[in-house]
């Protein structure tokens, strides 16, 4: 801790020699003013989230009930204030933080809430039976973390000496289903806890405490990694004394596919993995080595297990009556499909389809859902708000000035993408359907936690990233700073 | 790291490519093939979307469809429904339907290939689709009539318009509410189904024209009289009236239903034998005529018609081959043995003979009006066929009104009107251990007939086998005729 206390906030951190030159009153004027513009961005973008998630949530009651208002209206009031809270302590702690990350979040999780309310409706559900109900006071919890998030984690370099601890966490998050007595199999999956009434994915958080400790690892293993070996093909291979980390997530990755039933969270952790080892070491051997063995272990997990097999024999010939009719065979996903359809360009409107018919429309089939009542325009909007997210958070990994926090930046964006790629690829049958909740969206709390620490983590990555130019405006000529080199630190 | 990153990106705008591209072909370009799909429910669904056309009696819905709200936006409402439950039936969300709610489905739902236009219109115009309505021949005093005077007897009624074949009431009892069936809570409306078709009255089955069939007693001898005088027969020709006869061959005797020998003489003539309803000529009659005559004149009123509607499919009744057994055929032609009849094919006859012998098609739809009330299809009456010959029908006619006014029929006799008419007493069982089946068919006035009836009244009425046609049946049929009449 001795290096965050050392740097308490972002503006301490500022390069030593800057400080000879700093008062306290340009000092605030610099934070005050440049930043404001970010967090102002942020506020409008805010609005416009609130009005639309709110519009949705009056278009469900409307549609379905006929009527606007009601508990659910209260209860998205109270998430917007967390919203608020959220805000308003990032204009204090992370003051140059991305502006765009927050209102996405929140836009998906307002129509995520929209959507599985229109369920419940549906379905019957009312009080706490009502999903819709769990999802706000889980996204409230979410949030209220992620809060909690950016006001600990003020420096983002603390994380990289918790590396191993995070690979321990990842580890243990990892075999906590497997236990007995408190691991629970859901539709098939061993990927859940259960203490209670309370279950929990705790899959879902794996896939932070993966990000940070890849990111911590790979930043330090990174030269001895690009060293090549022997060359194949044009291409330099790894040394084999170096294949040590591959082939443990790579078995890390299976056991999860073999032992919990889950080709989607395998898959998912394996992709996260390549990815940032190709970005920190830029040998493309290590994807073509990384994809070879996947693909190669998921051939033999689709011969060795049925689940698998099935999977892909539904994902091929979803229509066929024997894949159809069959126990966990393709009915889920031509469901889906026929509810997209049904929605086509522009939608049923909401409250006005009948998305509950496909089995889990609140979780894993939100996007159909989506999909059907608000039609190809609307998917194509929440696709290109899953593409704005992710791409903010590659900018951390473009522009960010220390290699760990740009390998993180780019791994927990990496990570939303994939996820988002992996369910609704495979609702769309572009890839074999596999159990994965859709980010901010899909009913269940731990996927929104884990997606709101997400949220707070880039936060604070990129609010280091524009912090770090600061010093440029900290010259006596403070005044011209605001029209100057101000500027290129808010670009 | 900035060079990796880039391509990195690239993957992740080709994945998200791919999302957009594969939702659009799934949204847009094979949207018609997924919505054709018999497995889209969806579909299935929509189709409640559509307001049901009413099923109206004189004007006044006695089922419509008005709005609610959930999922099928639509809740078919009955009015008056164990009144009419023979002639609605039920409609269910996913059960089937039958009755009326069955038989003219496409019209009442708009899914009639004529209507098709009328669908694409509703699609662009943004108007809601609305199904045909359906107004039936039923004459609502009738009905009501026919219902009070049945009261709690297990049995039919059924009557229509002799010249025109309008069916003007059609009552089944025990019956059932069809409100109750037509819920939107499927699991609730499956075990109340399930209740129902279990229950030992079979509250679901119309009796009139689609129930166990009975053996239609003594009004059977009306086809077998008929087919004696298409025959060379005349009222006057005799037989011997014996108190008792052996059936050819057997051990089994056979007794007029009063026992003793019917009308009190050595022999009796076939007006005789029809006035007091004797057992033992008719079975000479009949054993004479042979078994193809009679099944001429049977097939001639509609007895094994597969192909008969009203619009809802009527249960064929049942002449069965004798296969040449003297003794079958001496029971078979006083309605027993294996004869089979529903209470409308007993009221066709009577139409028939009603109507000079041309016997017109039962039929419950009058016509089917268009949500904007245009009509869109009236029904004209429709010839079934010439039964017997005008002079057999006017002869028949005679014997008939002489069987109430001095004979078997008694309680069918109304002062003012000439009715005709016939009673049946049928036994049930082997050996005769079930209660009796008690019938009656008529018509009335005799000099120009407005309506035929039949009524049925199933295990005896509740009183085992002291009831007779006469003293049950009759006196329901007079109550209908007395409605018709003073309408």
């Amino acid at each position: 801790m001795s290096a965050a206390s050392a740097h308490p906030v972002p503006a301490a951190a500022a390069p030593e020699e800057a400080s000879p030159h700093t008062t306290l009153t340009e000092t605030i004027r610099i934070r005050l003013r440049t930043p404001a513009r970010r967090r102002n961005l942020e506020l409008v973008l805010l609005v416009g989230a609130f009005l639309l998630a709110g519009g949705a949530l009056a278009l469900v009651d409307l549609g379905t009930l006929g009527r606007v208002g009601g508990t659910m209206m209260l209860l998205e009031a109270v998430l917007a204030l967390l919203i608020l809270a959220v805000h308003v302590t990032l204009r204090v702690v992370a003051p140059d933080a991305d502006p765009f990350l927050l209102p996405i979040a929140t836009l998906l999780n307002g129509l995520g809430i929209a959507e599985i309310t229109r369920i419940d409706i549906a379905k019957g559900w009312t009080g706490w039976d009502a999903n819709g109900v769990k999802q706000v006071v889980w996204s409230a919890m979410a949030i209220v973390i992620a809060l909690v998030v950016v006001l600990v984690i003020r420096n983002h370099r603390v994380l990289q000496r918790y590396r191993y601890i995070a690979m321990f966490v990842a580890l243990a998050l990892l075999l906590l289903p497997m236990l007995p007595l408190i691991g629970k199999t859901v539709n098939g999956a061993r990927v859940w806890i259960g203490i209670g009434p309370f279950s929990f994915q705790p899959g879902e958080l794996t896939k932070i405490a993966l990000a940070i400790f890849f990111a911590g690892y790979l930043v330090t293993a990174r030269d001895s990694l690009a060293i090549g070996g022997r060359r194949l093909l044009g291409m330099r291979l790894p040394r084999v004394r170096d294949l040590g980390p591959i082939v443990v997530v790579w078995l890390a990755a299976m056991a999860v596919i073999v032992f919990q039933h889950d080709l989607g969270t395998g898959l998912l952790y394996f992709g996260l993995f390549l990815v940032m080892i190709y970005v920190a070491t830029g040998r493309f051997s290590w994807v073509v080595l990384g994809l070879i063995l996947f693909v190669g272990g998921a051939f033999a997990a689709s011969r060795a297990l049925a689940y698998v097999g099935g999977r892909i024999d539904s994902w091929l010939d979803a229509f066929s009556k024997t894949n159809y009719d069959k126990p966990g065979g393709s009915y889920q996903l031509v469901q889906g499909i026929f509810g997209l359809s049904d929605g086509g360009l522009i939608g049923t409107g909401l409250g006005r389809g009948r998305p509950q018919i496909t089995p889990l429309s609140q979780s894993d089939y939100i996007m159909a859902s989506l999909g059907e009542e608000l039609g190809l325009i609307g998917v194509f909007a929440i696709l290109a708000l899953y593409l704005l997210f992710v791409s903010r958070g590659f900018r951390i990994g473009f522009t960010g000035q220390d290699d760990f926090g740009r390998l993180l930046g780019v791994g927990l964006s990496f990570v939303v993408a994939l996820q988002t790629f992996i369910v609704i690829g495979g609702i769309t049958r572009v890839i074999p359907l596999t159990g994965l909740t859709t980010p901010f969206m899909a009913a269940g709390g731990s996927s929104l936690v884990a997606n709101w620490i997400i949220v707070a983590l880039l936060l604070r990555l990129s609010d280091s990233v524009r912090s770090q130019p600061r010093w440029v405006v900290d010259t006596p000529a403070a005044g011209t700073a605001l029209g100057g080199p101000t500027a290129r630190g808010a670009r | 790291m900035n060079k990796e990153l880039r391509r990195v990106s690239i993957v992740v705008l080709i994945m998200f490519l791919a999302l957009f591209g594969s939702a659009t072909i799934i949204q847009v370009f094979q949207q018609p093939n997924l919505k054709a799909d018999p497995r889209n429910v969806r579909e299935f669904y929509a189709s409640f979307q559509t307001q049901r056309g009413a099923i109206l009696v004189d004007g006044t819905p006695i089922a419509q469809s008005v709005p609610v709200n959930d999922a099928y936006k639509y809740q078919r409402l009955y009015a008056d429904g164990p009144l009419y439950s023979a002639v609605t039936g039920y409609f269910t969300l996913n059960q089937g339907s039958t009755g009326i709610e069955g038989a003219e489905n496409q019209e009442l739902s708009g899914t009639g290939s004529d209507q098709f236009f009328d669908q694409v219109n509703a699609i662009i115009t943004g108007k809601e689709p609305e199904g045909a309505s359906v107004s039936l021949t039923i004459d609502p005093k009738v009905q009501k009539a026919a219902w009070d005077a049945l009261g709690d007897y297990t049995g039919a009624v059924v009557a229509f318009e002799p010249k025109t074949g309008a069916i003007l009431a059609m009552v089944s009892k025990p019956t059932f509410d069809p409100n109750v069936l037509a819920g939107h809570d499927t699991k609730k409306v499956i075990a109340t189904y399930d209740q129902l078709l279990h229950d030992s009255g079979d509250p679901l089955i119309n009796r009139a024209i689609a129930g166990r069939l009975d053996p239609p007693g003594s009004t059977f001898k009306l086809v077998v009289a008929s087919a004696a005088l298409a025959n060379g027969y005349t009222p006057d020709s005799t037989f011997p009236n014996p108190p008792r006869l052996q059936l050819s061959g057997t051990n089994t005797y056979i007794t007029n239903s009063e026992g003793g020998s019917c009308g009190g003489a050595d022999t009796a003539s076939i007006k005789t034998a029809l006035q007091y309803s004797c057992n033992i000529p008719f079975a000479q009659l009949g054993k004479d005529l042979g078994y193809d005559k009679v099944a001429t004149q049977a097939k001639a009123f509609g007895f094994g018609d597969k192909n008969l509607t009203v619009p809802m499919p009527v249960t064929p009744s049942v002449y069965p081959s004798t296969n040449g057994d003297p003794a079958r055929q001496e029971l078979s032609s006083f309605g027993q043995g294996d004869d089979r009849a529903s209470p409308l094919q007993m009221a066709m006859i009577s139409a028939a003979i009603a109507n000079g012998g041309e016997l017109m098609r039962p039929n419950l739809v009058k016509s089917i009006t268009n949500p904007d009330l245009t009509t869109k299809q009236d029904f004209a009456p429709e010839r079934y066929g010439q039964a017997v010959s005008p002079d057999i029908a006017a002869t028949m006619t005679q014997l008939m009104v002489n069987n109430v006014d001095n004979g078997a029929a008694s309680n069918a006799r109304i002062s003012g009107v000439q009715v005709a008419g016939k009673t049946g007493t049928a036994q049930n069982g082997a050996n005769n251990q079930l209660p009796y089946t008690l019938w009656f068919t008529g018509f009335a006035p005799a000099d120009d007939p407005q309506v035929a009836v039949a009524v049925v009244v199933q295990n005896g009425g509740g009183i085992g086998k002291a009831g007779f046609g006469n003293t049950l049946a009759a006196p329901i049929a007079k109550k209908v005729i007395e409605a018709v009449l003073s309408r």
